[in-house]
């Protein structure tokens, strides 16, 4: 996603210090927090209102939920890696390092298709009643996120092997990618939190 | 428009200078980019030009104003007399839903799209937007996402001229038009109630979404990071800043519409309970998730009108616009403050004392930046050297009618009177106040006063004066009377009516109104189309404005300005021409490279149609229409594709050597 108008930042343009790329995805981000916002207050609106209708910590499982929280952080760690080695123009270990991050973003979608079908087998569907809507569009809103995530990485990760790619020119973009990454593990923390642990209390 | 490029070089030149040669280039694909191509078509459909996706953005707009013109024509035209029987009951739904949605969505949001566009890169002295494609992707977008709203009307039309039928595989298109009304209240727009047209609205507005959010991300880019050298933000255009409000406003805003048509979708489509009340959802989160949104909507299309006058009033008074500090600033805070008001949309609900109460005080404390500007602009004329020019006319009718549907906002701010006049005639008079007498005027001031720099051509004789007289006159006689229709409780949304229900007179009354009403608007047409045939060149400014994009050509090259200019001051072409001799414009000199041009791509277009079959098949596949779900796939490749090939392409570009004397 390399695109710049005019090419010449250097006219001495009366522009804030962030890159028009980089400015572009904190924007996205902050419409996302509204996106997911909206998502996750819809399901705690509706938990407060029917808070006997449904008990989730018979379903919920904190020990596999717990275990994708923390491979997804770590997959966030290994990001920030990548984007560190892309900028000193280290390609070998920014492949190996997205490779990790996108290795772990499958392991937490594996456990998310599981936790779903397990859910499902349990009985919980979109349409049991308003937590299963609530619950299956919100986290899969955010599951959908860390698949494009990953589908973006697996772009990168190829594109890294044309040879275009080198600290000057793409620093940028593997840090927009890391910025998006790091986003989506944010809100999953917040998702955990607010829907998970919070019913074990 | 497009004659730009120094595009002969004569082969004898002695000077090796290679880059007056322009060919298009193979981009990082090896395909031929399709730059400076012989086909207008290609042109305009590849074009990353931000002044020809701003032209195209009023037209198709205007396209649409006369759409939905026509569908309120055909309301008033069933309200005329009582219980008239010119359409069912079923069609006039269909006409209500589809003029909100068409006006607010199709007509004023990108007509203020369009002045965004072209105005915004010249305003603050810049080439071009920053990410010259996603414009691009935006007005495609905006135009499937039309295109897929619409697609009920015209299966309709088919379904007349017998082409279609609601048979066989296509048994489930029944209530093919929108019918839900422009908010679409749950559980309305349930399966129960409605049918595949309100999947139409659904899809429609979702793609106009991805359209809107992306082109105010990227003008927020451009605003922030594009500024000529001296451009500070407190020296740009009002109506530059505006933009920049609303655009902060679309992005914080349309989410929550975004989820709530996804949560409905999710309804229609997977039986889920959202708004499902058998199901224990609640049909009053949708009010509250669409007025999250739709009260900043109503700024969102009010702002840059307010933006418009700031720069009309100035301009024709010869004096600097009033307290430009202080009208910034409260288009800010009437940004922060159109999140805080939502729930005075639903006064009647039942919120509760606490919430009704504060929801109140909010809404008229939003009265206040809203009067403090209305005094800015009568003390930007005060003791002004005023001319009556058409634009001036016009914005001097916008504070006029505009201050009139505010006084009729206040009153429902009042909750107590908000419960009387809810769902009536009365509500409607307000908005139409606001929208028609206020930001449509607006827009028209805006579009007399910028077309002599869009097309370089000036306006003909004082056909103007009479466009002002009809349509000022005919909104107030379609409008006014429509303030005691709602005291007398004629409700909203009325199919038909009763003789002896007192309603008779007025309902004529409007209805002539809006006849003389549209005569108005046919009749700016024909200004609009006199002018673009015959005006005579207008010259580079012919108002002898104040702010920097007349201090280019008219209309104004591919490239804006040659050399990038260097701000002084605010109201920088004013000061130019009249300042002191250190407060001049000046240009930063050319580095000798030429100036880079982004290149022309066919990605965006390829992703922006990919939401067409998404959109259709979605919807139709729900109706149970067979192989859709295919259609939709090969939709969603296809914006996967336009996405890939065109982070692949690589923004491109080619260096333009213009003349010296073009500066």
């Amino acid at each position: 996603m390399s695109e710049n108008a005019t090419a010449h930042q250097d006219d001495g343009h009366a522009s804030l210090i962030i890159d028009n790329k980089k400015l572009l995805m904190w924007l996205f981000l902050g419409s996302d927090c509204m996106f997911f916002g909206t998502l996750i207050s819809t399901h705690l609106i509706y938990r407060k209102l029917y808070p006997e209708s449904f008990d989730p910590t018979t379903l919920f499982s904190l020990e596999l939920t717990s275990f994708s929280t923390f491979i997804l952080l770590m997959s966030s760690f290994l990001m920030a890696l990548a984007v560190s080695a892309m900028h000193k123009g280290e390609l070998k270990s920014f492949r190996r390092n997205v490779l990790g991050v996108i290795f772990f973003g499958l392991i937490f979608l594996g456990c998310q298709v599981y936790e779903f079908a397990h859910f499902v087998h349990a009985g919980l569907t979109l349409s049991t009643n308003t937590f299963g809507s609530t619950f299956y569009m919100m986290t899969g809103t955010h599951g959908v996120h860390v698949a494009i995530g990953v589908f973006w990485l697996i772009c990168m990760y190829f594109y890294s092997h044309t040879g275009k790619m080198d600290a000057h020119e793409s620093a940028v973009d593997v840090e927009i990618a890391g910025l998006y990454w790091h986003f989506v593990d944010i809100v999953w923390i917040v998702i955990f939190t607010a829907v998970y642990l919070i019913e074990f209390i | 428009m497009s004659q730009t490029q120094i595009e002969t070089p004569s082969p004898t030149t002695t000077q090796a200078q290679p880059a007056h040669v322009l060919k298009p280039e193979r981009s990082r694909l090896g395909l031929m980019r399709p730059d400076h191509s012989k086909s207008v078509f290609i042109d305009w459909l590849t074009t990353v030009d931000h002044k020809k996706i701003g032209i195209m953005y009023g037209a198709i707009a205007l396209f649409f104003l006369f759409i939905g013109g026509l569908e309120a024509l055909i309301i008033r035209t069933q309200l005329i007399i009582p219980e008239n029987d010119l359409i069912t009951a079923q069609r006039y739904n269909q006409l209500f839903t589809m003029h909100g949605t068409t006006m607010i969505f199709l007509a004023v949001m990108p007509l203020n799209s369009a002045f965004f566009n072209y105005l915004i890169p010249l305003q603050i002295g810049a080439r071009d937007v920053a990410f010259p494609r996603i414009n691009s992707l935006s007005l495609w977008t905006f135009v499937a996402g039309a295109l897929v709203i619409n697609f009920g009307w015209l299966l309709q039309a088919l379904e007349m001229m017998g082409l279609f039928a609601a048979s066989g595989p296509t048994a489930g298109m029944t209530d093919m038009v929108p019918a839900g009304g422009w908010f679409g209240y749950a559980p309305l727009t349930s399966k129960d109630y409605t049918g595949v047209g309100t999947d139409f609205w659904v899809m429609g507005l979702q793609i106009l979404g991805v359209a809107s959010l992306s082109s105010s991300m990227n003008f927020i880019v451009t605003i922030l990071n594009m500024r000529a050298p001296g451009m500070k933000m407190m020296r740009m255009p009002v109506f530059t800043w505006m933009s920049l409000v609303v655009a902060f406003l679309i992005i914080f805003a349309f989410p929550a519409i975004t989820i709530a048509l996804g949560q409905l979708m999710f309804d229609r489509v997977f039986d889920t309970n959202f708004f499902n009340v058998a199901g224990g959802g609640q049909p009053i989160l949708w009010q509250h998730l669409f007025w999250i949104f739709g009260h900043p909507e109503v700024y969102i299309l009010v702002l840059p009108a307010m933006g418009i006058i700031s720069e009309v009033l100035p301009a024709f008074s010869k004096k600097p616009l009033f307290g430009y500090s202080i009208v910034v600033f409260s288009g800010a805070v009437i940004g922060f403050l159109g999140f805080a008001v939502w729930s005075h949309h639903m006064f009647t609900t039942g919120l509760g004392k606490v919430a009704t109460a504060a929801f109140s005080l909010l809404t008229m404390a939003i009265a206040v930046p809203t009067g403090v500007k209305i005094f800015n602009w009568v003390g930007t004329l005060w003791g002004g050297r005023v001319r009556f020019t058409a634009p001036m006319i016009f914005s001097l009718g916008f504070v006029w009618m505009f201050m009139m549907g505010g006084f009729s906002g206040i009153m429902h701010a009042a909750a107590p009177a908000d419960a009387q006049q809810q769902d009536s005639y009365f509500v409607i008079a307000h908005f139409h106040y606001v929208i028609m007498g206020g930001i449509f005027l607006a827009l028209v001031s805006g579009i007399y006063y910028w077309v002599p720099k869009v097309f370089g051509k000036m306006w003909k004789g004082t056909l103007s004066n009479w466009v002002a007289v009809l349509i000022v006159v005919g909104l107030n006689v379609t409008f006014f009377p429509m303030h005691f229709l709602g005291l007398l409780g004629m409700p909203r949304r009325t199919h038909t009516y009763l003789e002896g229900f007192g309603w008779a007179s007025y309902n004529m009354v409007c209805t002539i109104g809006s006849y003389i009403l549209a005569l108005g608007i046919l009749l700016l047409l024909v200004d609009l189309i006199r002018c673009l045939r015959s005006g005579e060149p207008a010259g580079d400014d012919p108002w002898d404005a104040r702010t920097l994009e007349w201090a280019t050509t008219s209309p104004p090259q591919v490239y804006n300005f040659a050399q990038t200019p260097v701000i002084p001051a605010r109201d920088a072409l004013w000061v130019h021409k009249h300042g002191p001799e250190n407060k001049k414009i000046t240009y930063e000199a050319d580095h000798g490279h030429g100036i880079h041009m982004p290149s022309n791509s066919w990605m965006p277009l390829i992703a922006s149609v990919g939401f067409v079959p998404l959109g259709l098949g979605m919807t139709l596949m729900q109706a149970g229409v067979p192989y859709m779900g295919y259609v939709a796939i090969f939709g969603l490749i296809m914006i996967t594709i336009g996405l890939i090939l065109w982070a692949i392409e690589g923004p491109g570009g080619y260096h333009l050597h213009p003349e010296q004397e073009n500066t």
